[in-house]
């Protein structure tokens, strides 16, 4: 009987730090921004007073304001581009330093490093080589001057932005999931290969054969890890582009390159419209929620097949 | 044989220009620390004529008010220590009583921590201010701009994965191991401590490594919590405000930059296997 209640006592005193700050972070936060989204919550609303109840407005405001909708929009695509760019060039630098090339460590390492730096930090680093450093190319070569007219700006094009936005988080994250592509290639058995080969097998053949299969757990992960966090991606986006040049959409001037992210952390401070950028950010959750699932249970699903 | 020696020659050549493509960035921001405010505008992709230039530009980061470096690396490194040690230290108790505990309340917490993995910081992060700000009205402890809010956040993001990753290792662990130490009349407490705890050392390393790099490259959560002209500043808010507010002076722009990146890359070499150990066993968990 000692025993139990002793028990009972370390479960709580040893869950109390955790219980404690995931109650103030998480579970407050997170239920007051339920209620906050159906309210009229601005900055300069006193909390506890001037809150008033307003319905599902800020849900409809927000599926009807263009900026949000072309956020909602680009954010897509970004995603898209930005997936299957990461995943095709992870996947082949995994291949690569996973060959019979002598320093394969070293570029594992090189390869990697992007990843260890911040996306805000990367962001500044890319602002710079495209605003001056690709520029500056053009003035020293005369073969290469279009680079150095002002008009061919990469930033300044929207469309050449959200590449260069891809560009960047590719180069950011490939190394990261490169390493995981290699410790799933790593695991399979060489003498798969070998009998292959054997067999009269070439190399495209056994990687679509054996190579593929086999690793196609990993690309479960890759895949939802490189589509949350490009749908989540809020860093390089600041600092790369900080959402501009502009455009306009449906008849209204909005940020060019704004995504999700960004779009509701600029109607909640730049707006200055607290409950709008609350409800855009719970539609954001619901759709990051759909998305994971859905895109589990499909790889899952081909996981099996294969 | 030729053929095979030919083959991987190209890739060695392909892997080469690669590893030289990925590395150019990092490059043009060394070179460019290394020029005075003309020379990095105007010839940005040249090499620096005088190297002694980066240390004039170092030593003016090092003391440039603007920036605060000095002030905001000891912040940096502090919210970052201070943060991986709670969660290391609360997650790994919490998810061993989560584990050796097997009642309802046990299972319920157990899955309310994981779900709140797919939890995106945007849809909390509002509330979470006005939150701090009831806090602190009603109780006087604050919590905005000091580093214990930044400590409890941590705290409360990073422990789901943490509990999450520290459960699966548990698992694993033999319960004799902990029924033999009862027996002897080591109580609870002190069998997790003296015996569990020293077990995890491998996970504490992955969770260590996974929640290290993205304390410390956060820009989001110190951004809304500590704020803009604070006294506390972590290092991305400081580069931020500089690049922000001095958008022409490239030069310091990217010396401070490189400041920022160097300290996280000697860390790396020097711990290299694991990280990148940890960063991947964390993605398949």
């Amino acid at each position: 009987m000692e025993k139990t209640r002793e028990n009972r006592i370390v479960f709580w005193l040893f869950l109390a730090p955790v219980l404690f700050a995931f109650l103030m972070v998480v579970v407050v936060p997170f239920f007051m921004g339920i209620f906050y989204s159906f309210t009229s919550w601005s900055s300069s609303a006193r909390v506890g007073g001037g809150l008033s109840f307003i319905g599902l407005t800020n849900f409809t405001e927000s599926l009807t304001d263009p900026s949000f909708l072309y956020s909602f929009i680009l954010t897509f695509i970004y995603t898209a581009i930005n997936v299957l760019a990461i995943n095709i060039v992870s996947f082949a630098l995994a291949l690569l330093v996973t060959s019979a090339i002598k320093g394969r460590n070293i570029y594992r390492v090189g390869f990697f490093l992007p990843n260890l730096i911040g996306g805000l930090i990367l962001g500044y680093v890319w602002q710079f080589i495209f605003n001056n450093a690709i520029p500056g190319l053009g003035k020293a070569w005369a073969f290469l001057a279009p680079l150095a007219n002002p008009d061919y700006l990469i930033l300044a094009d929207r469309n050449a932005s959200v590449l260069a936005l891809v560009l960047v988080g590719t180069w950011q994250y490939a190394g990261y999931i490169m390493m995981i592509y290699v410790a799933a290639l790593e695991s399979v058995p060489v003498e798969l290969h070998e009998a292959a080969r054997i067999d009269g097998a070439g190399g495209w053949l056994r990687l679509k054969n054996i190579t593929i299969p086999m690793v196609a757990q990993a690309f479960t992960i890759t895949m939802f890890l490189t589509l949350v966090n490009s749908f989540k991606q809020f860093d390089v986006n600041v600092s790369l582009t900080a959402g501009g040049p502009s455009t306009m959409f449906l008849g209204k001037p909005i940020f060019g390159t704004e995504l999700l992210a960004l779009d509701i952390y600029n109607t909640a401070f730049l707006a200055n419209n607290l409950a709008q950028g609350q409800a855009r950010a719970f539609i954001f959750f619901i759709v990051l929620v759909v998305i994971s699932i859905v895109q589990v249970r499909t790889s899952k699903k081909r996981e099996v097949e294969l | 044989m030729t053929e095979r020696k030919r083959e991987s020659l190209a890739l060695e050549i392909l892997s080469s220009l690669l590893f030289v493509i990925f590395l150019l960035p990092f490059g043009i921001v060394i070179i460019n620390s290394a020029k005075d405010a003309f020379s990095v505008t105007q010839y940005p992709m040249k090499l620096p004529e005088d190297w002694t230039q980066l240390f004039r530009n170092i030593a003016n980061i090092w003391t440039s008010p603007n920036v605060q470096y000095q002030s905001s690396f000891l912040s940096s490194v502090i919210i970052t220590v201070v943060s991986l040690l709670t969660i290391t230290f609360f997650s790994s108790q919490a998810a061993w009583v989560l584990v050796r505990t097997k009642t309802r309340a046990s299972q319920l917490l157990f899955l309310m921590f994981v779900a709140a993995i797919v939890i995106p910081f945007q849809i909390v992060m509002f509330p979470l201010l006005s939150w701090f700000r009831i806090v602190y009205q009603a109780t006087g402890v604050k919590l905005l701009r000091t580093y214990g809010g930044m400590v409890i956040s941590y705290l409360g993001f990073g422990m789901s994965l943490s509990i999450f990753m520290y459960h699966g290792f548990i698992k694993s662990i033999p319960y004799e191991l902990e029924e033999a130490a009862n027996i002897d009349g080591c109580s609870r407490i002190k069998t997790f401590y003296s015996i569990i705890y020293p077990i995890l050392k491998p996970i504490h390393a992955t969770v260590l490594v996974l929640n290290g790099i993205w304390i410390w490259n956060d820009y989001l959560l110190p951004l809304l919590i500590l704020g803009k002209g604070n006294r506390v500043m972590t290092i991305p808010l400081a580069v931020s405000n500089f690049a922000g507010a001095y958008v022409k002076q490239w030069d310091l722009i990217l010396t401070s930059i490189l400041m920022a990146m160097v300290p996280v890359i000697v860390f790396f070499l020097f711990a290299q296997k694991s990280i990148i150990k940890g960063m991947v066993q964390g993605s398949i968990k």
